[in-house]
């Protein structure tokens, strides 16, 4: 299982902790089983139709990666809010 | 004792003081989010805030304290089938039937709560109106901003929406008509504008004494409808300029209004660099400058169109508005004299009194 990694206020909603254990075979997938997994995640990383919302950035592996990106048991994957605001 | 809840873009702000005294901050949540609105529930005392994170998207919140713990709303979500996901929460609104609240957001969209507040349903006739295809979004996106009960009578609702205009109900949304007629778009060519959806309400009142009349501010042109918003007619005649976005009535005065004039469309701050509310008493024939004690040399101020807001009535009507530059003022007599609430909050998106 890929090694998914989140920030507050995502791991206050995944239970309280950063690392998460997660199957799937792309990104979207892990977050899909995330949010499976979390249900207070639901709606926070994927928006209701099921795509990463446009201000959030994953990582695989340190690569930024799309919702396509494939994944696998030894992958580490970061979701980050991407640098921007005022 | 007046309570202000303040959506600022770094957090929601409580402010509590009485109208002759000095108002303080009790609370502060979401900070650093943009909160775009917050309401407390004048039946159940439950307080909702709209806050829209720019990474994780549009959440609605209640909590019975502000200053305790939040509970995020369920269900305020779009179809998953839809072209986008939901933007944003404008507005939160009581509604007439037991626990019935209405929330408004972009895409131009209608929530229904039937529980106060902790779970919603997407009101799927406005949703599949099938002139939506036709709405344009204006500035600030295509923002379902003014919702407007009809006093004990919850099948007649009014809804307003930039830039697609007035959307009227008497079925409890079932149905859903427009109100258009007699607003004239001037920032469309003269041929474009006979049947135009693109209608940039700015903010949408109804007078609750007499709930056949409502007020408007337009984008360009304050209007008055006496026939529950099908037909409407131009009173911005007087006013320095007939551009703002928020727009107050005196709940005792069906003939009362309160507007905060901007310079233009392309200058949206105070005219003059003087900070001026304008108030008619006769339905809109006449209007009077309302600025003793508020800014009158060097102060350009931009006022949002949820950013001011009225408790009370009569001749103890109080009147608090805030503005993009941190300032919130209030008048505890009606708007003859005003005075400074609080002076370096952040921009403040919105305000709602509760006495």
């Amino acid at each position: 299982m890929a090694l998914v990694r989140v920030r507050n206020p995502l791991r206050s909603l995944a239970g309280g902790r950063s690392e998460h254990r997660v199957e799937g075979a792309t990104v979207v997938e892990l977050l899909g089983e995330l949010e499976r997994l979390h249900p207070p995640v639901a709606g926070w990383v994927l928006d209701e139709r099921g795509r990463i919302r446009r201000h959030i950035n994953v990582f695989v592996n340190g690569e930024r990666g799309g919702e396509a990106t494939a994944v696998d048991a030894e992958d580490r994957i970061d979701v980050l809010p991407a640098i921007s605001g005022g | 004792m007046t309570e202000l809840l303040v959506g600022t873009k770094k957090g929601l702000f409580v402010l509590e003081g009485r109208p002759d005294g000095e108002f303080a901050i009790t609370a502060r949540a979401f900070p650093g989010e943009p909160v775009d609105y917050a309401m407390r529930d004048p039946r159940s005392g439950r307080v909702i805030a709209s806050m829209t994170s720019p990474f994780y998207g549009p959440k609605l919140w209640h909590a019975e304290d502000p200053a305790g713990e939040w509970t995020q709303a369920e269900g305020l979500v779009l179809p998953a089938d839809a072209d986008g996901a939901l933007e944003r929460i404008w507005v939160i609104v009581a509604g007439e039937a037991d626990g019935s609240l209405y929330a408004g957001g972009d895409p131009g969209v209608l929530f229904e709560s039937g529980d106060g507040g902790a779970t919603w349903e997407l009101n799927s006739a406005l949703w599949e109106h099938p002139t939506r295809p036709s709405w344009e979004p204006g500035g600030g996106g295509l923002c379902l901003h003014s919702i407007v009960p009809w006093p004990e009578d919850p099948d007649r609702l009014a809804l307003g929406i930039s830039a697609a205009g007035v959307w009227l109900t008497d079925d409890r949304g079932r149905t859903w008509r427009q109100g258009n007629d007699g607003l004239v778009a001037r920032y469309l060519p003269e041929e474009a504008r006979e049947g135009s959806t693109s209608l940039c309400v700015h903010r949408l009142r109804r007078a609750p004494t007499r709930p056949e009349r409502m007020f408007m501010q337009f984008h360009g042109g304050v209007y008055r409808s006496d026939d529950a918003g099908e037909t409407w007619t131009d009173i911005g005649d007087g006013l320095p300029s007939d551009f703002a976005f928020p727009l107050v009535l005196d709940p005792a005065d069906p003939d009362s209004a309160y507007v905060i004039p901007l310079r233009a469309d392309m200058d949206r701050v105070t005219p003059d660099g003087a900070v001026r509310v304008y108030e008619t008493r006769d339905a809109g024939a006449s209007w009077r400058a309302r600025g003793d004690g508020l800014p009158q040399r060097e102060a350009y101020l931009t006022v949002l169109r949820h950013a001011f807001d009225q408790a009370g009535e009569g001749a103890a009507l109080e009147l608090y508005f805030g503005a993009t530059s941190g300032e919130i003022f209030g008048s505890t007599n009606a708007g003859e004299r005003w005075f400074t609430v609080a002076g370096r909050l952040p921009p403040v998106y919105s305000v709602t009194a509760v006495r």
